[in-house]
C-alpha cells in the first residue's frame, strides 16, 4: 500500500472535514496504523537509496534515524513558520526563532553523529504541513493560520519528547545516550513554552489541560482530534509497578502530570504519517 | 560541525552556569561530602561501618536512585515551604498554579523513589528523610522564591541528564526519562514566567550551540547542592558510578 493511497483514504473521509468533526481520524489511526508504517517506510531513504529504518545497524542506529526524521520535521516547520509572515512579532516570533535554532542544530548534530559512526543519515523526506489540506499554517489568508502554527508546534514538541524517551533504552550503553537525553529535555522545554504560548493566545492559561505539563491524556482545548495519538497513554499512574495514586495523597491528575510517557517507533511514525508528502 | 560530537568524552558537557550565581544563595556549605576519603576498593559494608552513622548513597543503580531521591526530597521540601510563604499567598494566579502543581509533582517523585528504593534495598541502604535549612531563601519575596525554583529545576535537569548513562537497569533509565522531561517543563515554565526576555525558557545559558541541554555528573551536582547549604543532614557519595 503506498502512502498516497493511504492518505487518500485517510483524508477524503476525515481530514478535509472541519477540525471539530474529525473524530473519525482517530479510528483511521487505529485501523490503518500498521499500513501507515509500512507505507511510510520507503519514504525514509539514505543517499545510496537504502531504506533508512531498515538498515541492519541495530536498534541504536534506527533510534538515531528516527530522531533525525523528527528533527527534520520540526526544523523545516519552524523555518517555514518564520518565513510565512503568519507569526506575530515579539514573543511568538522570538520563541519560534529560538526553537528553530535548536531544531536545526539537532539536525546537524544527528547527521554528524550518524556519519561519525559510519552510517548514512536518512535524507530529509518531503513534508506536507497541511496534512493533505487539513491545515494551512503558512497561509496568511487563513485566519486560523497562527493558531494552527501553535497547534502543530505543540503536537510536534510533545511528540518529540515522547519519541526520544521511547528510544532511550535502544541507546543505552552507547555514546549516543547522553546527547539524546540532552536533546530530549530541550524538546521538553520547547513543549512547555509552545503550550504556554498557545494557552495564552486562547486565553486558557489557567486551564488544567493547557498547562506546560500534560494532564492525563488530554490534548487540551482547541487541539484537533487528529493530535490525540500524541497524548494517548499519557494518563499512566503506575510507575515501576507502583500505583502512585494509591501511594500518595494525590489523584490521577497530578500523578499523570508528574511523568511523561514514551512512544514506540511505530507510534511515532503513525503520528507523523499525515505530514509526509512522500510520493513513493 | 567539527570533530566527534557523539564521542564518549566525559568533559563534553559544560557546567555553563555555576549553581550559586543565579540565586545569590551564599550560604555556608552543609555537612555534605564531609567524608570523602574512603578507599574505593574497600568493601561496601566495611565502608558503612567505618563511617559510623553517616549515610552513603551507595553504589551502582542503588546509588543513583538514592541520589535522585535526595534531589527530589530537596525539591519537595522547598516547594512545600513556598506554598506556606507570603509570596505564594499573594502571587499571580498563574504563578500560584504553577508552583502548586510543581510542588505536587515533586512530592510524587519523592514518594516514588522512596517506594522504589525500599522495594529493592534493605532499610539501612535507603537514604533517610533529610533535614533542610532554607533560611537563605526569603519566602515572602518573589525574586528569592522564583530564582531558587529555577535553580533547582535546571539543576534537576542537569542531574538526570548527567546520570542517565550511569544507570544499568533499563527500567530505571526509562523512569528517569519520564521524570526529567517534567523537570524540564517546570524549568522552562518558571524561566518563561520570571526571567526577562522571550527566549529564556530554553535560554542560551542552559542550551548550547549544538542544541544540547545541561548535563552534569552526580558528584558535581552534589557539590553544587552542598554549597547552597540547603541540606543539613550529612551524607556521603563515595561509591557512585562515574562511568
Amino acid at each position: 500500500m503506498d502512502i498516497i493511497k493511504f492518505l487518500d483514504g485517510f483524508t477524503t473521509e476525515k481530514l478535509t472535514a472541519r477540525m471539530s468533526s474529525r473524530r473519525g481520524a482517530l479510528a483511521a489511526f487505529g485501523v490503518f496504523g500498521t499500513q501507515a508504517l509500512m507505507a511510510a517506510a520507503p519514504c525514509f531513504r539514505t543517499a545510496s537509496g537504502k531504506e533508512a529504518l531498515k538498515q541492519s545497524n541495530g536498534a541504536a542506529v534506527n533510534a538515531l534515524q528516527l530522531a533525525l526524521i523528527l528533527e527534520y520535521l520540526e526544523a523545516e516547520f519552524y523555518i517555514k513558520a518564520l518565513d510565512s509572515g503568519v507569526l506575530p512579532n515579539g514573543r511568538p516570533e522570538a520563541v519560534y526563532m529560538q526553537i528553530s535554532k535548536h531544531e536545526t542544530a539537532h539536525v546537524e548534530f544527528l547527521k554528524a553523529g550518524l556519519e561519525g559512526a559510519g552510517v548514512e543519515p536518512v535524507f530529509k523526506p518531503e513534508f506536507d504541513y497541511t496534512a493533505d489540506g487539513a491545515f494551512a499554517p503558512f497561509d496568511t489568508s487563513n485566519p486560523d493560520a497562527y493558531l494552527q502554527l501553535l497547534t502543530l508546534a505543540q503536537a510536534f514538541e510533545d511528540t518529540g519528547v515522547r519519541a526520544y524517551k521511547g528510544q532511550a533504552g535502544n541507546l543505552q550503553g552507547t555514546p549516543f545516550l547522553m546527547p539524546a537525553l540532552r536533546i530530549h529535555s530541550v524538546e521538553a522545554r520547547h513543549a512547555a513554552e509552545v503550550r504556554r504560548l498557545r494557552a495564552g493566545f486562547l486565553d486558557i492559561s489557567l486551564d488544567e489541560d493547557a498547562l506546560p505539563w500534560i494532564t492525563l491524556d488530554n490534548r487540551g482545548p482547541g487541539m484537533p482530534p487528529i493530535t490525540q495519538p500524541v497524548y494517548d497513554g499519557e494518563e499512566e499512574v503506575v510507575q515501576g509497578g507502583v500505583n502512585l495514586v494509591e501511594l500518595t495523597e494525590f489523584g490521577a491528575v497530578e500523578v499523570s502530570q508528574s511523568y511523561d510517557e514514551p512512544l514506540a517507533t511505530q507510534e511515532v511514525l503513525q503520528i507523523i504519517a499525515p505530514f509526509l508528502g512522500c510520493k513513493e | 560541525m567539527e570533530g566527534q560530537p557523539l564521542s564518549k568524552k566525559r568533559d563534553d558537557f559544560k557546567s555553563r552556569r555555576h549553581f550559586l550565581k543565579l540565586g545569590g544563595l551564599a550560604v555556608a556549605g552543609s555537612g555534605l561530602l564531609l567524608y570523602s576519603c574512603i578507599p574505593e576498593d574497600e568493601p561496601f559494608a566495611q565502608q558503612r561501618q567505618s563511617e559510623g552513622d553517616v549515610f552513603d548513597l551507595g553504589s551502582g543503580d542503588l546509588g543513583i536512585l538514592n541520589f535522585a531521591y535526595a534531589l527530589e526530597q530537596l525539591e519537595a521540601a522547598f516547594y512545600t515551604r513556598v506554598l506556606d510563604g507570603a509570596y505564594w499567598a499573594g502571587a499571580s494566579p498563574i504563578e500560584r498554579l504553577y508552583l502548586e502543581d510543581i510542588r505536587g509533582h515533586e512530592v510524587i517523585h519523592r514518594e516514588f523513589f522512596k517506594a522504589a528504593i525500599n522495594a529493592v534495598a534493605p532499610p539501612e541502604q535507603v537514604l533517610p528523610e533529610l533535614e533542610f535549612d532554607f533560611s537563605g531563601v526569603d519566602f515572602s519575596n518573589r525574586d528569592s522564591v522564583l530564582s531558587t525554583s529555577i535553580l533547582l529545576e535546571d539543576t534537576g535537569v542537569a542531574a538526570y541528564n548527567g546520570a542517565g548513562d550511569l544507570i544499568d537497569l533499563t527500567l530505571y533509565l526509562q523512569l528517569a526519562g519520564k521524570i526529567v522531561s517534567v523537570e524540564a517543563r517546570h524549568a522552562a515554565a518558571l524561566r518563561s514566567v520570571y526571567l526577562p526576555g522571550f527566549t529564556e525558557f530554553a535560554g542560551d545559558d542552559v542550551v548550547d550551540e549544538q542544541g544540547l541541554d545541561v548535563a552534569r555528573r552526580p558528584q558535581t551536582i552534589l557539590q553544587e547542592v552542598g554549597n547552597t547549604g540547603f541540606i543539613v543532614t550529612p551524607f556521603t557519595a563515595n561509591n557512585l558510578p562515574t562511568e
